[in-house]
């Protein structure tokens, strides 16, 4: 059964929609992704489940009880910002135990929680540091703690990494994944970054102006993407114009010198999606030719021009042969590996 | 690098802000000094500036309770309109904050806009309002029988102080102003969602976080309204006097200069301990918000 639930939400700002039939279920304790590019509507939707926005339309309930109904101080949610949003006239300790003031907690337990909350996150020590005294990834922390010291029923994070740098949002990421297992707190996290979706979540929600395009695991959403949208969205892909011939026997699907039993259902002028991995060098095949050849340690890169336009081609490096750059190589893939879509 | 060009280099500091420092210096530095040694001259009705050191002045003001009586009202006055500016305008200041798009800058036009008018002006304007039997918000108020004489404006302090806050608004309006835009636009929601209500953020969240601007803010009103001129000139004339318009008297009217370059002189002093002292304990206290 749904934990939290959104019904078919829109949001509008004057006469641009910005959010539109938003409907997604969340298990309890599971850990969900918005993904999509800049301006499609993530914050938009996190803050009308935090309750600083007012859906145009839909509901948005959490255990069955309608959230919209309920004042955001109410709704015992535990909030990331962008910004973190700390206060910055207070101390980590005192910024973590806000939430409990609110709470009327006493004095004693107050002190206890925060210094466990401080501690989970790596933070033991800190109490007495102001925000501005502390780096970026400290800072997220506190925000961190903040947010779940309270014991929120759902965390929301907006784009919580985004300012940290690579080595650190790594280690960010493993430590959030670690802690949202340990405690089980219901999650949805915002973020533009693929490979952030795809290491932290049970789920994807991948977003595009507004709308959903696809919703799945994280494997899903990368082998089986519903659309062009979210196979170009989730990591390297190629898509090749094929067509579909119903009138050979059997019917056949062919791209360029690439030639398979076809599919059911389709026909006519249809796109494969093959992502580069996927695609190696055989005897038979698409037609290409090597035009560069990148080393990156445990694989290469290989940068085709193909009968059918530009392609990616990713190889492992297991210390075999590879073709040089101007070689002139067959391109070939399991039909297992690709997605077929008609063409809109 | 050669001794001499590294002297050169030394000297180029120097040679760049020398016409700034010189401006400074001849209309500024000198000027000030030639009033402190003038404080301490002799003058007498027939006589004139006899150019002495004495100290019969600064023991003038020190004993004469009238001035002593005057200081207090400059300053009371000064804190009292501090105070007012503070209480109206950084309330404004977070409204006007709130506001979106056109009405904010309609709103921030008619704050800003009373600038634009003359000191003189305004005051006047407040005279024309509240000015004895002629006044017109008097005049109204009396003929509707809610008030049997004057609501009493001119020549008090409380009209001193109204009409010194109504000139004075603007900065404290502002300067809290770039406080409110240095909060993160977040950090409502954040204590919103941990909990609290209306009324805690801004105490709780907001007031610490805009204290440094009000502060500020409130330098500047109070050295503004204790050296102010034109409006105490207008409102309290000569029978309530500051500082600044006892000593515009001395010099202009009774011409006893020394003892006019005495009053500026200790209100000066008096201005810049005080501007210093709490600006240093504002630093201090405020230091993390600062930063
Ligand atoms: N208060 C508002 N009034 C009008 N339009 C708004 C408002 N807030 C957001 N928008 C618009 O809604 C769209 C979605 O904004 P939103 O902040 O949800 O994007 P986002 O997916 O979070 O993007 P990002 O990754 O850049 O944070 C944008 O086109 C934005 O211009
Ligand atoms: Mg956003």
């Amino acid at each position: 059964m749904a934990y939290l639930e959104l019904d078919r939400v829109a949001k509008q700002f004057g006469a641009q929609t910005v959010v539109d039939d938003f409907s997604l279920a969340v298990g309890k304790g599971e850990f969900i992704s918005f993904l999509g590019p800049s301006g499609c509507g993530k914050t938009t939707t996190l803050q009308m489940i935090a309750g600083f926005l007012d859906p145009t339309r839909g509901a948005i309930r959490l255990e069955d009880k309608d959230l919209t109904a309920i004042h955001p101080a109410k709704r015992g949610l535990g909030i990331v910002f962008q910004s973190y949003a700390l206060f910055p006239h207070m101390t980590a300790a005192e910024n973590v135990a806000f939430g409990l003031e609110m709470r009327k907690v006493t004095r004693s337990e107050r002190t206890e929680r925060v210094r466990a909350a401080l501690a989970m996150v790596g933070l033991a020590g800190f109490e007495d540091r102001h925000p501005r005294r502390m780096s970026g990834g400290q800072q997220q922390r506190v925000a961190l703690a903040r947010a779940l010291v309270i014991k929120p029923s759902v965390l929301l994070l907006d784009e919580p990494l985004s300012n940290l740098d690579a080595k650190l949002r790594e280690e960010m990421q493993i430590e959030l994944r670690q802690i949202q297992r340990t405690i089980g707190t219901t999650t949805i996290l915002v973020t533009h970054d693929q490979n952030e979706a795809m290491s932290l979540s049970d789920r994807i929600v991948v977003m595009s102006q507004g709308k959903i395009e696809q919703i799945g695991t994280p494997q899903e959403t990368y082998e089986k993407p519903a659309s062009a949208f979210v196979s170009q969205f989730l990591g390297k892909t190629n898509d090749f114009a094929a067509t579909i011939d119903r009138t050979a026997t059997p019917a056949r699907l062919a791209a360029g010198s690439w030639s398979a039993p076809a599919p059911a259902g389709l026909s006519g002028p249809v796109t494969v999606s093959i992502r580069p991995e996927r695609i190696g060098f055989g005897d038979a095949g698409l037609n290409a030719k090597i035009v560069t050849r990148i080393f990156q340690g445990n694989h290469w890169l290989f940068q085709c021009d193909s009968e059918c336009g530009p392609a990616i081609v990713i190889r492992q490096n297991d210390g075999e042969r590879q073709p040089a750059e101007g070689e002139a190589v067959r391109l070939t893939w399991r039909p297992q590996d690709m997605s077929v879509r008609g063409v809109a | 690098m050669s001794a001499a060009a590294e002297e050169r280099n030394a000297r180029a500091p120097w040679a760049l802000t020398a016409p700034a420092l010189m401006l400074f210096v001849g209309v500024l530095l000198i000027p000030l000094a030639m009033t402190v040694m003038l404080s301490f001259h002799d003058w007498g009705q027939y006589k004139g500036i006899e150019p002495v050191f004495i100290l019969k002045n600064w023991r003038e003001i020190a004993t004469d309770p009238y001035y002593a009586e005057m200081f207090w009202r400059t300053f009371r006055v000064a804190i009292l309109t501090t105070v007012l500016t503070a209480v109206l305008g950084a309330p404004e200041a977070y409204i006007l904050n709130r506001m979106s798009g056109r009405w904010k800058s309609i709103f921030l036009l008619v704050i800003l806009g009373p600038l634009l008018i003359s000191v003189v002006a305004r005051t006047l304007g407040w005279a024309l309002l509240f000015g004895g039997n002629n006044g017109l918000v008097n005049k109204l108020l009396m003929s509707a029988g809610l008030i049997r004489s004057p609501i009493p404006f001119m020549f008090t302090e409380t009209g001193m102080v109204v009409a010194l806050a109504h000139v004075m608004m603007p900065f404290m309006v502002l300067s809290v102003w770039a406080a409110l835009q240095r909060l993160d636009p977040q950090i409502e929601n954040a204590a919103l969602s941990l909990g609290a209500g209306p009324i805690t953020i801004i105490r709780r969240i907001i007031m610490p976080q805009i204290m440094p601007g009000v502060l500020s803010g409130a330098i500047i009103v109070f050295s503004l309204s204790a050296s102010a001129f034109a409006t105490p000139a207008i409102i309290g004339g000569r029978r309530l006097k500051v500082a600044a318009t006892l000593a515009y008297d001395e010099f202009l009217n009774t011409l006893n200069w020394p003892l006019g370059a005495a009053v500026a002189t200790l209100l000066l002093v008096a201005l810049v301990l005080i501007v210093v002292g709490s600006n240093a304990l504002i630093e201090r206290r405020y230091a993390e918000v600062f930063r």
